[in-house]
C-alpha cells in the first residue's frame, strides 16, 4: 500500500496544510470523527490526525496539519507523489449523528478541519448546521468556503477583528444560543483551551457538548495507554473511548498538563532537525 | 533413575557480566556454545516415557531432539523442533521452562533438569540460515500454497504467527493483518531487546514469509477490515490473535501525574518505537532518577531493568506480597536482581503525589503483611493499619497487567464474549460463536504465555486444515 500523496496544498504558508493522500480502505470505512496515525520514517514518532474528508470512490482521505514539530515538519517537506510510509486507520469512534435539529459546530485553527467533517456529517443526517469558526486573523481562517456550501450557516470570528466578530468564537457561540432555544447539540474541536471555553459557555445552558480530544498518542489501537484523560472522574482512552467526549465532563486541566508530557524532548528533536534541514 | 550425586550439573549458560549489561540494550544470556550443547544435551536418560513433551503447550519432541543434539546433529534436532513449534528462537528464550518442558523432566525433582529451553535456543541460532521449506516438510521447495483456501490471522502475536507456519505447511496461503507498523506482538513491542533481540523476532517472521504467508501491517481488525469483509474477500476462516493489549490501572489519586505511564506505554516507547536511541529515534521515552514499577511478573521485571538501562538511579518494584510469590520466572526476578532492582516487597499504592506543575514526586504505599492463603492458594496480602510512607520517586510504571483490547469487539458484537470480555472459544478447536471463526491466544485466556498462545494457535490450525482439505 503505497499511500501516495495525490495533492498537496499549503493552506497557510508553511504552517498549516491539506494533503490528499491515496488509502482505498480508509476512504471506504472512515466515518467522521476517525482519526490516522501516520509515520513517516524508519526512525519516525507515530502520530494521530484526524480525517477531515474522504472521497471513497477515488479513495482518498484528506488531512489537514499544522507545523509544531518535528514529524509534522517532515510532513510539510514531502509533496504530491511522495508516498507515506505508514497510514493505520481509521481509528476512534465516530461521531454520533443524531437527528437533533440544529447542531452548531464550533471549529478553531486546525480544529476546523476536523470540525468539516464532523458538520458535514451532520449535515447529511439531515440537521440544521451553523458553524461558527475563529481564528487569529482572516488569513488564518480555514475552510470557510468549503463550510459554506453545506452549512446553513457561517459565522466568523477574529482575534484582531479583520473578519467578522472580533473576539473569539465563544462569543458568537454563547450569542447563538441565548437566542434560540432550539440547538439540539454543539461539537467543539480545535485548541485545549478553546474546547475549554466552549464546555464553559455551553454548560448554562444545558445543551449537549462534544469535544474531540486531542492527547498524546503512541498506538492509537488502546494499547498503550498514553491518551488517557478523565471524563466524569473516570479514566477513558481517547483513542478507542473517544476521541469525542461530553464536554461538560473533561478534566481539560490534566489534558493540557498531560500534552506538556515531552516539551524539553520534542523542542531539541525540532530543534536538531532545523539545524540539520534548515 | 541415577543417584543425585551421579547426576552433572546443568552446563551454566554464559551471560553479559551484570554491571556490563545494565548499560546496554544487548542480549543479556549469549547462548551455548556447540561443546556446551552436546554436554548438557549427553546428561537426558533418554526417558522411555519422557515426560518433558507433555509439559510442553506445543509439545516440541524434547527427548527426540536432545538425542540428536548429543550426537551433533543439529540439523535433524531443528527439524525435530520444527515439526512443532513455528518460533523456536523466540520459545527457547522465553518460555517459562521451569514449569514446562523442565519441570516436568524426569531430573526436575533433583534440582537438575535438562536445560531443554537453552539447547532449543542453541539449535535454532544454528540454523537460521537453514531453506524454511526443506526444515519443515522435508521437501526442498515449499509446498504450492492454495490460493483458493486463504486463511486470515488478525494480529501478528505468536498465536497468529503458529497458525500462519502450521498451516503453510500444510500448503493453505495464510494472511496475517497486523494494526500497527511492525510484527510480532508483545514479542516486538514488550518484551525489551536485553531478553529477545529483535532480529530473532525479524528472522523467524522472514521465515513464514518465505514459506508464502503474507505479512499486512497497518491493517485494524474491525476498522480497517472487518470479519465480514474477509469472508466476503474469499477467506475460508479467520484466526483471531488480537492479545489482551488494554493496560489496567490503579485508580488512585494523581495516576494522570506527568511520570506515571503503564508498561506498556513504556515498553512500547522503548521496544517498538527505539526510543532508547532518541533523538536519533523521533519517539521521547520518560527518564527518570527514582523510579517505581508497580507489579512482580516479567512485565514488572522487564520495565524495571529497562529503567536502569535507560539510566535511573535507583528502580524499585513495589509489589504488595513478597518476593517469593512474584509471578515472574525465577531466572528474570534473579537477573534484575543481579543487576541492581530494588524489591520494595508488602507496600500497595494509595496515592501518587506531585508538584504544583504535575509532575510526580512520590507514592504513598500502605504496609502491608501476609495473611491466610487465599483461592489461588497464595498468601493474602493484609494492611498493617496506620502504617504508610511515601516512596520518593519521579517516575512509576504500572505492570498491573491488561484486560482484552476492545478494537475488534466493539466492531464484531456478534462474537461472544466471556463475563470478563474475551472471546468465548471452544476449548478444544478455539471456534467462536461465529462459524470458521476461531480465537486464540491472550485475547481469549487473559494474559498468559507465548507458548500457550502458539499452543492455541496450533489447536485452530489443526482444525481449519482438517475442515477446509476436506479430512473432517
Ligand atoms: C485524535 C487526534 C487528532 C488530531 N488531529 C490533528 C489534525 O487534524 N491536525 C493537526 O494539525 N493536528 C492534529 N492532532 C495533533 C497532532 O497529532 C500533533 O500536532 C502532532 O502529533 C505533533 O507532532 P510533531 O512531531 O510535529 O510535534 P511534537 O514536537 O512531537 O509535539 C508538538 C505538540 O504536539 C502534541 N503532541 C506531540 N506528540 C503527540 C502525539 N503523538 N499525539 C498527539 N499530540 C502530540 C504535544 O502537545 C506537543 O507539545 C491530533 C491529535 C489527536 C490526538
Ligand atoms: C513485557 C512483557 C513480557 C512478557 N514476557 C513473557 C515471557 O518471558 N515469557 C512468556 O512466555 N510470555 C511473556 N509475556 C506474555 C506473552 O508475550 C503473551 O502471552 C503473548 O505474546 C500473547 O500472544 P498473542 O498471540 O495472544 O498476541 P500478542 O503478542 O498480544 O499480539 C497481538 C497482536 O495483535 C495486534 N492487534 C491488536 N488488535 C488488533 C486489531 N484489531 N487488528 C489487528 N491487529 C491487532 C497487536 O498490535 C499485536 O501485535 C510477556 C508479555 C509482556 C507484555
Ligand atoms: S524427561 Fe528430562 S531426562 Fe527424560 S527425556 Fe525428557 S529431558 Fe531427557
Ligand atoms: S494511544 Fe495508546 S492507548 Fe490510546
Amino acid at each position: 500500500m503505497p499511500n501516495t500523496i495525490v495533492k498537496k496544498k499549503g493552506l497557510i504558508p508553511g504552517r498549516v496544510s491539506e494533503m490528499i493522500i491515496s488509502a482505498p480502505e480508509i476512504a471506504t470505512k472512515a466515518r467522521p470523527g476517525n482519526f490516522v496515525v501516520l509515520r513517516l520514517s524508519p526512525q519516525g514518532e507515530r502520530i494521530p490526525l484526524t480525517i477531515a474528508d474522504t472521497d471513497p470512490q477515488a479513495g482518498t482521505i484528506t488531512i489537514v496539519y499544522m507545523v509544531l514539530g518535528k514529524t509534522t515538519a517532515m510532513l510539510e517537506k514531502l509533496v504530491q507523489g511522495d508516498d507515506i510510509l505508514d497510514v493505520c486507520g481509521p481509528l476512534g469512534k465516530p461521531t454520533r449523528l443524531d437527528k437533533v435539529g440544529t447542531v452548531i459546530c464550533v471549529g478553531g485553527g486546525t480544529g476546523i478541519a476536523a470540525m468539516h467533517h464532523i458538520a458535514k456529517g451532520h449535515h447529511r443526517v439531515g440537521n440544521r448546521v451553523v458553524a461558527i469558526i475563529g481564528a487569529r486573523s482572516k488569513d488564518l481562517l480555514l475552510f470557510e468556503k468549503e463550510l459554506a456550501s453545506f452549512c446553513d450557516e457561517v459565522l466568523v470570528a477574529t482575534d484582531d477583528g479583520s473578519y467578522g466578530h472580533k473576539g473569539f468564537v465563544t462569543e458568537v457561540l454563547a450569542k447563538r444560543l441565548a437566542q434560540d432555544a432550539h440547538v439540539g447539540e454543539v461539537v467543539g474541536v480545535g485548541p485545549v483551551p478553546m474546547m475549554r471555553a466552549v464546555a464553559e459557555t455551553t454548560r448554562p445552558f444545558k445543551v449537549r457538548t462534544i469535544v474531540s480530544l486531542n492527547p498524546i498518542m503512541v498506538d492509537g489501537i488502546g494499547m498503550c495507554g498514553a491518551c488517557r484523560v478523565t471524563v466524569g472522574g473516570k479514566t477513558r482512552f481517547a483513542c478507542v473511548d473517544g476521541p469525542e467526549f461530553d464536554a461538560h465532563s473533561v478534566d481539560f486541566d490534566e489534558l493540557m498538563r498531560r500534552l506538556g508530557s515531552f516539551r524539553e524532548q520534542e523542542q531539541a528533536s525540532y530543534n536538531t532537525y532545523c539545524e540539520c534541514h534548515g | 533413575m541415577a543417584k543425585k550425586s551421579k547426576i552433572r550439573p546443568r552446563v551454566d549458560m554464559p551471560m553479559q557480566d551484570p554491571t556490563v549489561r545494565c548499560t546496554n540494550f544487548r542480549e543479556v544470556a549469549l547462548g551455548y556454545s556447540r561443546e556446551q550443547a552436546m554436554l548438557e544435551a549427553s546428561r537426558c536418560l533418554q526417558c522411555k516415557t519422557p515426560t518433558c513433551q507433555s509439559g510442553c503447550p506445543v509439545e516440541v519432541d524434547c527427548k527426540g531432539f536432545i538425542r540428536a543434539v548429543a550426537r551433533g546433529d543439529i540439523e535433524t534436532a531443528y527439524g525435530i523442533i520444527k515439526e512443532t513449534n513455528s518460533l523456536p528462537a523466540v520459545c527457547g528464550r522465553v518460555c517459562p521452562q521451569e514449569n514446562q518442558c523442565e519441570g516436568h523432566c524426569k531430573l526436575a525433582p533433583t534440582g537438575k533438569p535438562i536445560a531443554i529451553g537453552r539447547l532449543e535456543r542453541f539449535v535454532s541460532d544454528s540454523y537460521y540460515a537453514k531453506n524454511p521449506c526443506d526444515a519443515i516438510t522435508g521437501r526442498d521447495d515449499c509446498p504450492m500454497l492454495r490460493e483458493d483456501l486463504k486463511v486470515a490471522a488478525i494480529g501478528s502475536g505468536p498465536s497468529s504467527l503458529t497458525v500462519a507456519g502450521y498451516l503453510a505447511a500444510r500448503g493453505i496461503k495464510v494472511t496475517v493483518f497486523e494494526a500497527l507498523h511492525e510484527l510480532g506482538g508483545v514479542l516486538t513491542y514488550g518484551i525489551p531487546e536485553f531478553r529477545l533481540p529483535k532480529s530473532i523476532v525479524h528472522t523467524e517472521v522472514e521465515f513464514l514469509k518465505k514459506q508464502g504467508v503474507e505479512f499486512l501491517t497497518n491493517q485494524v481488525g474491525g476498522m480497517t477490515v472487518t470479519i465480514d469483509d474477509l469472508f466476503a474477500q474469499g477467506y475460508k476462516a479467520v484466526f483471531i490473535g488480537v492479545g489482551a493489549g488494554l493496560p489496567k490501572f490503579l485508580n488512585i489519586p494523581g495516576e494522570s501525574l506527568i511520570g506515571v505511564y503503564s508498561a506498556n506505554e513504556f515498553l512500547t516507547r522503548v521496544n517498538l518505537m527505539k526510543g532508547y536511541r532518541f533523538p536519533e529515534y523521533d519517539t521521547p521515552v520518560p527518564l527518570g532518577k527514582h523510579v517505581a514499577v508497580f507489579g512482580g511478573g516479567n512485565v514488572a521485571m522487564d520495565a524495571a531493568r529497562t529503567a536502569l538501562r535507560l539510566g535511573a538511579e535507583k528502580v524499585s518494584i513495589v509489589y504488595r506480597r513478597t518476593k517469593n510469590e512474584m509471578p515472574a520466572r525465577r531466572e528474570e526476578l534473579e537477573h534484575a536482581l543481579e543487576e541492581g532492582v530494588c524489591l520494595e516487597c508488602l507496600a500497595q499504592p494509595l496515592a501518587f503525589e506531585g508538584d504544583d506543575a504535575g509532575n510526580l514526586t512520590g507514592i504513598r504505599l500502605q504496609r502491608m503483611e501476609l495473611g491466610e492463603p487465599d483461592e489461588s492458594g497464595r498468601c493474602r496480602p493484609c494492611c498493617i493499619e496506620g502504617e504508610t510512607y511515601v516512596l520518593p520517586v519521579d517516575l512509576a510504571v504500572l505492570a498491573l497487567g491488561t484486560g482484552p483490547n476492545p478494537v475488534l469487539l466493539n466492531a464484531t458484537p456478534e462474537l461472544k464474549q466471556t463475563k470478563w470480555g474475551y472471546i468465548d472459544g471452544d476449548d478444544q478447536t478455539g471456534e467462536t460463536s461465529i462459524p470458521m471463526v476461531f480465537a486464540g491466544g491472550d485475547i481469549v485466556t487473559g494474559s498468559a504465555t507465548v507458548v500457550m498462545a502458539m499452543g492455541a494457535g496450533r489447536r485452530a490450525a489443526k482444525v481449519i486444515a482438517r475442515r477446509l482439505l476436506g479430512e473432517e
